[in-house]
Parts: structure tokens; sequence; C-alpha cells
């Protein structure tokens, strides 16, 4: 019987391939303009004058400590190569110099310094956020950003932005299957950061609860949103078009579902979509002293649940592991509907159950009720909006 | 013939006080036996290590939520991490210093036997507390291994059980490095000048006094965490006024140098094995010397550039950017020495070597990706991805646990008698070398790309790269199973041939003028050394 030993070793390399080729399906996936490439290689293209200069200064990198591996490692293999007791070479007896020692001290040493001197243009350039055309202030929360414009063209527009409820629910499902095609997986939004071309933008970036990241590699920006903090980055996209990023710092269970989506607009497109907006918020404020019908708020309330709930809660109202049941549960089911109203408003379990306070008060009326006469809970109870006004303090 | 002056030829024989059963262990005040209990109990830990880095795998090998939730996933990344570095790395190199420090300083045990025996048994209970901590409420810790404020104050009560965990964790550390410094300072045999002791014990030496630094350091954060999640404090809850940035200065103070400890009694190891086995000395003894304890004070002023992100001010950046690009020299200098000891020398190799020649390789690959992660604007685009998590395993699995496995194929016939098998010791080298490239490499693409680390689930556009890490890991970790049964196991059992008392004929240092396996006591009278102190003489 042949042993495993004489397989040839490309015999074993083909299976290898094989066993793994069949093992993954085949992703119809295609690249994302603004995000990731299929299987890229490097950083994506630049999308701002300061991400242009980060591709370049890591090139530079790159190359000088490729150049630098290739020849130390050249001069390591040669000895391996030359210097082994098998083909007959004898040891030499030296073991010191400081000459060559303050060589290769010096020598690197100056390496490090050309690109310190290199990079430090672009730190510099970095943190200057002065003089910028639009200000807006990035919220992190658990787990979705929250943008306000506060000056500039646009200021007093506010809203927040949520991972698109398909595509956390595909995740929950097992992900996309072989053959599904959905170039922007988890990084599709309901409402993107929308802002002109060729203007400088500055992000303050703040945070409710944890600490989260805004990070978008076109712009060449990461920054930390920092509760109980401020800080600010800025970037100018000189492109216009859909961008890409993700929270970068570890803020709880759905820190992987919280992407971030700029639609970058020509100065006209922008002008007309914040002054759509701005109409658009005056309508959509909802009036908490309007008074609704049980109909109309449980379908009301079954949008805001699939948005924001069922990620964790369920479709089911099953919840599971260490998220609760809302179903049955005794808080949905008590008399008194200020408990539940409370949980919404100010979380619960340490942020476990996040505050949803950022939601209106007819959105918090419209998904209480929903899960109180939903399932198998039939209360019968009706929260309006002004209740939930009435909680806020 | 006499390795060891008196009259203790058969130490291993029962004279009486030589201890049986399980009291040998449980009361153990022999350096020998509590090394050893130091490197079973690390490699235990790199398994349950393994098994929660083969979770993560598994989840992440296709786009998607197939396995586990995305809470439970980050107890698995948060314990990988402390478990690898607490569990892992930092107990086994504690291991190699009770086995080989004495040894090779010509001492008949550490300073402080009983305190040492403390220091070992502290281990079990927090490592116990710490794997069971997944039976909690809640669960595991989930905040990552560097458990930043505020998310470490909405943890569960397994972040309570890991607070405890550290400190006991941090104790055994402070006394260990404690017994290793009044060993190596006051203990060596006559003749034997620091700048003639092995490079291993050198850097074991620097080593522990950075551990006696910031360990305490540690402590003092994790208990600033403690009272803010439970007596009232505000140190990092900015609804009281406190700073979360204040935890990760506070806490990378004590992470960078750690990191260090991590990676300098690696290179002790790297420079025993390369000179034995070229059959050349030591390049450059001095330099070593004086490069290692240059990336030990270095260490100190660079920990903010884990915190490009947080909004420091532009002189900030500026600093630990120069700083960290600094301490690229020394660690340079050290290849360099290392390379030049190879040159002209005579060499064979040998498993040892492999390791050894693997681990200046792929280590040195880990070098450069810190480099460049050193340079802000460059960390800008990459930090918290998975360019991050390639460089740190780069240099702590090629790096740190290569040395390792150098080590224990370079001693364990001093150990245990025995020779371990060459062919298998071979295979394992390959097989972990290939394995490991094919698991870390693609994670340089990944995080170029963007792809963020802790994350359950990524874009479709990661899928390859993942898939082929998860294969990768997968294999890396069967290499490691190879290892224990098909080498580490036979050793112990006594199957394999006997080893001579210096098996590596360019082998150097006092741990080869005694027999394998080294008798329960040696040097219970100091040895006269030659004028190296590299042999015995008389």
């Amino acid at each position: 019987m042949k042993s495993i030993r004489n397989t040839p070793a490309s015999r074993w390399l083909v299976l290898l391939a094989a066993a793994f080729g069949l093992a993954t399906p085949a992703y119809a996936v295609n690249d994302l303009p603004g995000g990731p490439a299929v299987n890229q290689l490097n950083l994506p293209p630049a999308a701002s004058a300061i991400a242009q200069d980060l591709q370049w200064l890591h090139w530079f990198m790159l190359i000088i400590c490729l150049a630098i591996f290739v020849a130390v490692f050249a001069v390591m293999f040669y000895s391996i190569w030359k210097h082994r007791k098998s083909v007959g070479h004898k040891a030499a007896s030296f073991h010191e110099s400081t000459t060559v020692e303050i060589m290769w001290t010096l020598v690197p040493f100056l390496i490090v310094i050309a690109m310190a001197v290199v990079a430090t243009k672009s730190v510099v350039e970095m943190k200057d956020t002065t003089a910028a055309d639009l200000t807006i202030k990035v919220t992190g929360m658990q787990w979705k950003w929250g943008y306000d414009y506060l000056a500039g063209e646009g200021a007093g527009i506010g809203f927040v932005s949520t991972i698109d409820a398909g595509h956390r629910e595909l995740s929950n499902q097992g992900g996309p299957k072989a053959g599904q095609h959905v170039d922007d997986y988890l990084l599709k939004v309901d409402y993107p950061l929308v802002v002109p071309v060729h203007k400088k933008i500055r992000l303050i970036t703040t945070a409710n609860d944890v600490i989260h990241a805004f990070y978008i590699q076109s712009f060449g920006i990461n920054q930390a949103a920092i509760p109980g903090f401020v800080r600010d980055a800025w970037f100018k996209s000189e492109k216009v078009g859909d961008f890409y990023g993700q929270c970068s710092q570890l803020c709880g269970k759905e820190h992987s579902f919280m992407p971030i989506h700029v639609k970058v607009l020509s100065e006209e497109d922008y002008t007309k979509w914040a002054a759509a907006e701005v109409t658009k918020a005056a309508a959509k404020a909802d009036d908490p002293s309007k008074v609704w019908a049980m109909n109309d708020i449980m379908s009301r309330g079954e949008k805001v649940y699939a948005q924001n709930c069922a990620a964790c809660h369920q479709v089911s109202g099953k919840g599971g592991g260490a998220i609760k049941a809302l179903d049955g549960a005794a808080v949905v089911n008590d008399a008194d509907k200020t408990k539940q109203i409370m949980v919404l408003l100010n979380g619960q379990n340490n942020g476990a159950m996040p505050s949803w306070k950022t939601l209106s008060d007819t959105d918090i009326a419209a998904v209480v009720t929903y899960t109180k006469n939903h399932w198998s809970n039939k209360t019968g109870q009706l929260v309006q909006p002004a209740d939930v006004l009435a909680m806020r303090k | 013939m006499s390795a060891v002056l008196g009259h203790h030829e058969h130490a291993n024989d029962d004279h009486g006080h030589a201890p049986t059963g399980w009291r040998r262990w449980v009361f153990a005040t022999n350096h020998k036996d509590i090394g050893t209990l130091y490197l079973l109990f690390a490699f235990s830990n790199l398994m349950i290590g393994g098994v929660l880095a083969l979770c993560i795998r598994l989840e992440l090998f296709q786009p998607g939520l197939q396995f586990f939730n995305p809470e439970l996933f980050n107890q698995f990344t948060t314990m990988h991490g402390l478990i690898m570095v607490f569990g892992a790395i930092m107990p086994a190199f504690v291991g190699f210093a009770n086995w080989m420090v004495p040894l090779q300083i010509g001492a008949a045990d550490m300073a402080f036997a009983r305190m040492n025996n403390f220091s070992f048994w502290l281990m079990i209970p927090a490592a116990v507390l710490l794997v069971s901590s997944f039976w909690l409420p809640g669960g595991a810790i989930a905040a990552g291994w560097t458990i930043y404020a505020p998310l470490s104050l909405q943890q569960g009560a397994s972040m309570d059980a890991g607070i405890f965990a550290l400190h006991v964790l941090g104790a055994s550390s402070i006394m260990g490095s404690i017994n290793i410094i009044v060993t190596i300072l006051n203990m060596r045999a006559p003749g034997m000048t620091l700048m003639k002791m092995p490079m291993f014990a050198w850097t074991w030496l620097i080593t522990a006094y950075l551990l006696i630094a910031v360990m305490p350091v540690l402590a003092g954060v994790i208990t600033m965490t403690l009272t803010d999640r439970h007596f009232g404090t505000s140190f990092f809850n900015p609804a009281g006024g406190g700073d979360p940035v204040m935890f990760q200065h506070i806490f990378w103070f004590f992470g960078h140098p750690e990191v260090y400890i991590m990676i300098l009694p690696a290179f002790g190891i790297i420079s025993q094995v390369v000179p034995a086995f070229a059959r050349k000395r030591l390049f450059g003894y001095a330099s070593m010397v004086y490069a290692t304890s240059s990336i030990a004070i270095l260490s100190f002023i660079v920990w903010a550039h884990h915190m490009f992100t947080s909004g420091m001010p532009v002189t900030g950046q500026l600093f630990f950017m120069y700083a960290t690009m600094l301490i690229a020299v020394p660690t340079a200098v050290k290849i360099f020495n290392w390379i030049a000891t190879m040159w002209q020398g005579s060499m064979t190799f040998e498993t040892p070597m492999l390791f050894a020649v693997g681990f200046i390789f792929v280590f040195t690959m880990g070098g450069f990706t810190g480099l460049i992660l050193a340079m802000a604007p460059i960390d800008i685009q990459i930090h918290d991805t998975y360019y991050v998590v390639a460089h740190f395993h780069y240099v702590l699995v090629a790096g740190s646990l290569y040395a390792m496995f150098s080590g224990f194929y370079y001693w364990s016939p001093k150990w245990t008698g025995f020779m371990y098998d060459e062919t298998r010791g071979k295979i394992h080298f390959w097989w972990s070398l290939i394995a490991f490239n094919v698991t870390f490499f693609p994670m340089h693409f990944l995080g170029l790309a963007g792809m963020p680390r802790r994350y359950a689930d990524y874009p479709m556009q990661f899928a390859d790269f993942n898939a082929l890490a998860s294969v990768g890991a997968f294999a890396f970790g069967l290499a490691q199973v190879y290892f224990f049964f098909f080498i580490v196991l036979p050793m112990m059992m006594g199957k394999g041939e006997k080893a001579p008392q210096k098996p590596w004929d360019g082998a150097e240092g006092l741990e080869w003028e005694v027999p394998s396996p080294a008798p329960f006591h040696t040097f219970e009278t100091p040895p006269k050394l030659n004028a190296s102190a590299t042999r015995i003489v008389g």
C-alpha cells in the first residue's frame, strides 16, 4: 500500500485546492464602488486629497520595508545556503564589531527619521479642522449613527441612520446564499449621510453610551465617538458618489451592524436635498397631541418594531439567549403601561437593552401598543404619544 | 565527570527528601518541577484559547451568522485574547524561566522557593475563574481583551470575575518577577558577571523589571473599573464626569510594556539557539544587552500609539509616532546581530534551529507591519482592522510561540532525558509555518480593505480571504494537537532515544554541564567556572 510519504506533493496541493473550492460556495458578489472590492489587496481608491496622500504614504512605507526585508533576508538565506555544516563550511570565530554595530544602528535610525518627516505633514493636515464649509455632529449610539447638521447649508436637519433591516435579518438567517448577490451587504442603511462635493465637512463626533468609531477609508477618516466628549475630524470629497464605512470600535453586540453610508452630491443636488429635507422634517414631526386609533397605531407599531426591535427580539417576539421574549413578558402585559415605556426610554440591564429615547413619542407609543397587542399578548391597551411625552423628564 | 560539585550524583534517587506523589506537585518548591507545572498549565490554556479561536474562525468562515449570536462571538474574541495573553504566553515564559534561569546561572534553585510555589498555584484558581465566567449570567466578558470603558461598565458579573482573576494573575506575576530578579542578581555562580550571563537570563532580568513596573498599573485600572461598576465612582463613566479616554491611557501604559514582556524572553531563547546551531558565538553580546534594555525603556513612552483615533492633539500624535518608530531601531539591531551570528557559521537545521530561523523571518514581517502601523496617518486608515490583527499575531504567534517551540525542542532533552523525534519535529515546524501564514497573511489584505476587527459578520467582498484564514486556522490548530500527541507525550512517557548530556554540539552554557535529565537538585554548591563562565572546571 502506498504510504502517505510516496504521494507527490503536487497531488496533495490539488486535493487541498479542490477541498477548498468545494467547501466554499461561489459568491456572486461584485466590487462595491466606494466600498470594498472583491479580494481587495490594498487601500481603497481615494475620494479625498488626504486619502490620496495616505495611499502614497502607505506605498512609500511598503516599498521601503519590502526592499529592506528582501535585502536582509537575501543575506540570511545566502548564509543558510553557504554557511552550513553539510557543505563543509567551518565556523568563523568573530563575535563582535563596534563599527558594524554603530552602522546598523545609525542607518535604520536615519531611515526612520526620514519616514517620520514625510508622515508629519499628513498628521498636521488631518488635524486641521478649521474653516469648514459644513459642520455635522455624528453621534454613535448602540447601535446606529445619529447625524445632526449644525452649521452650513442644511443646518437643522437631523436624523438617525440604521442598518437596513433586511440585511440584518439576512445575517441572522445565516447570510447571503451562494449566487445571492448583495454587493452592499451590511453596508446599506435607511438614511445615508448626505454631503456636497468639494466642500470641507467638519465632523464632530460624540456618543450616547459607549465608545464607537466613525470610519470611512475613502476619505481617510477614523475618529472615535466618545460619550461625554467631543472630538472632530474633517474630510473633503473630490468625487460625487456613495462611500461606505463601518464602526471601528467594539461597542457591544451589534458592533458589526452599524454601517456608515455617505452620499456625496453635486452642489446643486445637495441644495435641493437640503431644502426637501427641511420640508419633510416639518411634515414628519409627529404631533404628540394627536390621538390615534388602534388599527392605525398598530400598523405604525409593526413598522417601528421591524425596523428597530426585530433584530434582537425576533419577528416572533421570542428573543433568544440573553434577549428577553416580549411575547408573554410580564412588563409588556402589565396593566401599568408606564413600566414598559420606562424600559424603552431608559434602557435596562446596564445597556444590554439600550435606551430608545431618540425615537419620537409617536414611534414609542406605536411600538409599545403593538407589543402589548400582538402574538399572545392581548392587553387591549392603547398608548398615545402624549403618554410617552409625559414620561420624558 | 562530576558536573555538580558535591556528592549528589544520584539525585534522582529517593534519599528521603525528594518528594513523590501528589505532594511533589502541590508542595513543589523545586524550580524544575515548578517550571514543568507552568509549561503544562500554559499549554492547556493554549488549547483552550485555541478552541476559542477556532470558534471565531468557524463563524467567520462565511458571511452571515451561522453558529453563534454576536454577543457570544464577542465573548469568544475577548476570552481568546485574555486566555492567550495571561494564560498561555506569560505563564509559558515563566515556565522557561523557572527551568532555565537557575541552571544557566549555576544556582541551586530560585531565591524564594516557597513563594515560587505560591506564584504557580495562584494561577489555577484565577484561570478557573476566568474560563468558568462563560457560565455566569450574561456570559463571559465581551468587551475585548482591552476591556475599554464604558463598555466594560455594561458587562455582567463576568467582568468582576475577570477583574478578580487579573488581580490574582498580576500578583502571581509580580511575585515571580521579584523571585527572578533576586535570583539573578544574587545567586549567580562566582565568576559569572552580569555581562557573562546567558542572554536568556538577561532578557528575563529585564522582563521582570517591566512586569514589576506595569502589573500594578493594570491592577489600578481594573480596580477603578470595579469601583465604577459597583461603588459609585466615576473614573471612566462619563455620566458622572469621568473620562473613558483615561482608561485607555492607563490601560495602554500597562499594555504596551506588556507586549514587550511577551517578546523579550523570546528574544532570549533565540539568542541561545542560533549560536548553538551556527556553532558560533552570539554576535555583539554587549550590543544585544543594550538593545534589549533600550527596547524595554522605550516601551514606556509609546503607549498612545494604540490611541491614534482617540482624538489626541497634534503634538501627542507626533510624539507617539516618533517614539514608536524609534523602537524599530534596537529591534532591527537584534535581527542584524542574529543574522551576523549565522553568517560564516557552520549551521545545521535541527528543529530548534528551524523554529529560530522561522522566528527571525516571520517576526520581522510582523515588525515591519508594526512600523507601518506606527505611522499615525496610515494607522488612521487601518486602526482596529484586521491589519492590526495580522500584525500582532505575526509577532505573538510567529514570534513568541515559535521561540517557545524552539526553546522546547532545544531544552526538552535536558528536561526529560529523551530526544524528541526529529522527523516529527520538522513536520510540526513546516505544518505550523505554512498554516500560520495561510491564516494570517490574508488578514493584511482584509485590513487594508477596511474589514474591522471583532466583527461577527462582514460584507461579502471579504468572503474569500476569510474562508482562507479559517481553513489555515484549523490546520494550525491541528498542528499543535499533533505536537502534543506525537512529540510531547511520547517524550514525557519516556519513548525515544535517551538524550546525551549535550545533544547539541554547538551549545554552550551551564545547563549543558549537568546530566540529561537534569537531576532533581543541581548546583547545590556553586560550581567553579572557566573564564567565560560557560563551563565548569575542576
